[in-house]
């Protein structure tokens, strides 16, 4: 178990031995987004912007477009906030900076609805040319770190405060765009992002591994050709993610579905109100959106077909 | 594209003659590309005009056949609906062919109504949703320093502009680095689209607000050629400079100086004819 903002902050300061055009910038964070990490071991290539996001997402763009390679930390809800800094000075510039947004959806718990990420993809999911990734583990975080700085581009790295199963071994191969089937089944397929694919893990192996379960952890481009072949061997897609359902992955799907010819149905797992305090434990239940709370939608869906 | 007939390799780099007769030309050339694309902002191009003239005829260091040299200086201008004057400049100097200029704001023009990095890369940065150029400049400057080159960046920004946050976040942030290879330049010309700045959003007082966040601050008369060319390179070891140009909104057309009106109009047939007849003379 590891939170995916440490396996962040591990690989950031790790890659950044080998490539001295990575920098980091962070808005009074740094403990959280592990951003702190590289900050020790690189104090001349880190930037501490203070508490001013637009302002450190600017100058992100002005080092990507001089040539560094600028990884803008903050909480998902606070960086993605910035969205007119994003679209302009990163997006529309093609500045090539590394957003990554922590403190994802509603499991970060006690803190509340403020500084929950809920509706980060959606914002960015609009814009062209941006790729949003969201890894569900430890090694996938790495891989897709290291995608990050191979990419010529802006992106947005979607991470977790709270602990995730490991779910890959070291030869996994993490492909932008790629989505990875972790097990095969029929009739539903359970489509996770982020924390949500440990706990739609779970769930299936409560119901003796039935369904298929698919690792979405690019978000923007979606895997078209994994939906269409979901979509022509199963009833049901089931997304699940901790970010708000209108805009996000389930979105995403809902969008690939609605233009092929399928008889499949869409289910969509994830969040439709404001954000509660209380412990992570008690909200993600609360929410759905551990795996009792996926197996609970998939009895639901049983019964719906 | 319509009239995009010279290739940008066919043409060569040349100095801007920083004079009067270069100055009148270029305004009848802005309002000539203002009244073709049928909208546009001649007040403030002419507000900032003295300045980006100044900027490339004697003071950066450029080559318009390569524009994305490394040791080029910067310039970004971060208000970005004053780009006409921008545009007549870097045509001026070579960078692309005049014969686009009356292109400007057509579909499948490179002179998009804002600027545009990925089309005319010597814009440096996509301005215009306002208050963002600061920190763009703010993170070459950066950059700058990391690998040790001396080249500088300079950043004009409106003065309504700086009714936005960002840019005093920018301002608090550039003193921290210690970036005396940015120079931020404020065209003071008093004018915005709701009415005077001082009426919807007054920045009085602006040296002193500068000051107090730690900035090199010095004020030039924004149209005097020869004052700011020794003003604009001036800087101090350790901190940023500003530079408050007091300008005037629609300078070099005696019906549009100081009228709030000419923000964001194309002149019409009539206008256009007494406006270039103005400058002829």
């Amino acid at each position: 178990m590891k939170a995916t903002r440490d396996s962040f902050g591990e690989e950031v300061a790790a890659l950044g031995e080998k490539n001295s055009a990575i920098v980091v910038l962070d808005a009074d964070l740094a403990k959280s987004t592990k951003s702190e990490k590289f900050a020790k071991k690189f104090p001349n290539r880190f930037f501490e912007m203070g508490i001013a996001e637009a302002n450190m997402i600017g100058t992100a763009a002005g080092l990507a477009l001089s040539g560094k390679i600028p990884f803008a930390c903050s909480f998902g809800c606070f960086i993605t906030g910035r969205y007119d800094q994003i679209r302009m000075s990163v997006s529309y510039n093609r500045a090539n900076v590394k957003i990554i947004g922590t403190h994802s959806g509603v499991s970060i718990g006690e803190d509340g609805h403020s500084q929950m990420g809920l509706e980060d993809v959606a914002v960015l999911r609009s814009l062209p040319e941006f790729t949003i990734y969201q890894p569900a583990d430890d090694e996938e975080t790495k891989q897709i770190i290291r995608a990050a700085v191979e990419l010529d581009g802006p992106c947005y790295i979607r991470l977790t405060r709270q602990k995730v199963p490991n779910l890959f071994k070291s030869d996994y191969q993490f492909q932008t765009g790629k989505w990875a089937k972790l097990s095969e089944g029929k009739s539903i397929a359970l489509i996770g992002t982020g924390g949500l694919v440990g706990a739609c893990v779970e769930a299936n192996e409560k119901v003796g591994k039935k369904f298929t379960v698919v690792n979405a952890s690019t978000i923007k481009p979606v895997d078209k050709k994994m939906i269409e072949e979901l979509a022509s061997s199963h009833d049901w897609l089931v997304t699940a993610e901790d970010h708000y359902v209108t805009g996000g992955l389930g979105s995403a799907v809902a969008e690939v579905m609605s233009e092929i010819s399928t008889k499949a149905r869409l289910y969509r797992i994830g969040v439709e109100t404001f954000g509660e305090s209380g412990s992570p434990e008690d909200v993600i239940k609360h929410f759905k959106l551990d795996a009792a709370g996926v197996a609970e939608h998939l009895s639901k869906i049983s019964k719906l077909s | 594209m319509q009239t995009q007939s010279s290739k940008p390799e066919n043409i060569s780099s040349q100095k801007l003659i920083n004079d009067d007769a270069t100055a009148k030309r270029l305004r009848a050339v802005i309002l000539k590309m203002i009244h073709a694309g049928k909208s546009g902002h001649p007040g403030g191009s002419f507000s900032c005009l003295e300045i980006i003239m100044t900027l490339f005829g004697d003071i950066l260091r450029f080559d318009a056949k390569n524009p994305e040299w490394d040791e080029r200086d910067r310039f970004i201008l971060s208000k970005g609906h004053g780009v006409p004057a921008l545009y007549a400049v870097l045509a001026e100097c070579g960078f692309f062919p005049k014969d686009w200029l009356l292109t400007l704001r057509q579909l499948g023009s490179p002179l998009q109504g804002h600027p545009d990095r990925l089309r005319i890369p010597a814009t440096e940065a996509a301005t215009g949703s306002l208050g963002q150029g600061l920190s763009i400049a703010q993170g070459m400057a950066m950059a700058g320093k990391m690998d040790k080159k001396d080249f500088r960046v300079y950043c004009v920004m409106g003065d309504g502009e700086i009714q936005e946050g960002q840019v005093w976040e920018a301002a608090m942030s550039a003193p921290k680095f210690k970036l005396d290879n940015l120079t931020a330049i404020i065209d003071f010309n008093h004018g915005q689209i709701d009415g005077t700045s001082d009426e919807v959003m007054s920045l009085d007082p602006l040296a002193d607000k500068w000051k107090a966040f730690n900035w090199n601050v010095v004020e030039v008369q924004g149209h005097d050629r020869k004052e700011l060319r020794k003003i604009l390179p001036t800087r101090v070891s350790g901190k940023p400079t500003l530079v408050i140009a007091h300008t005037i909104k629609g300078k070099g057309i005696s019906f549009m100086e100081k009228i709030i009106d000419w923000h964001g109009v194309a002149p019409n047939d009539e206008q256009l004819a007494k406006a270039l007849k103005e400058l002829e003379s």
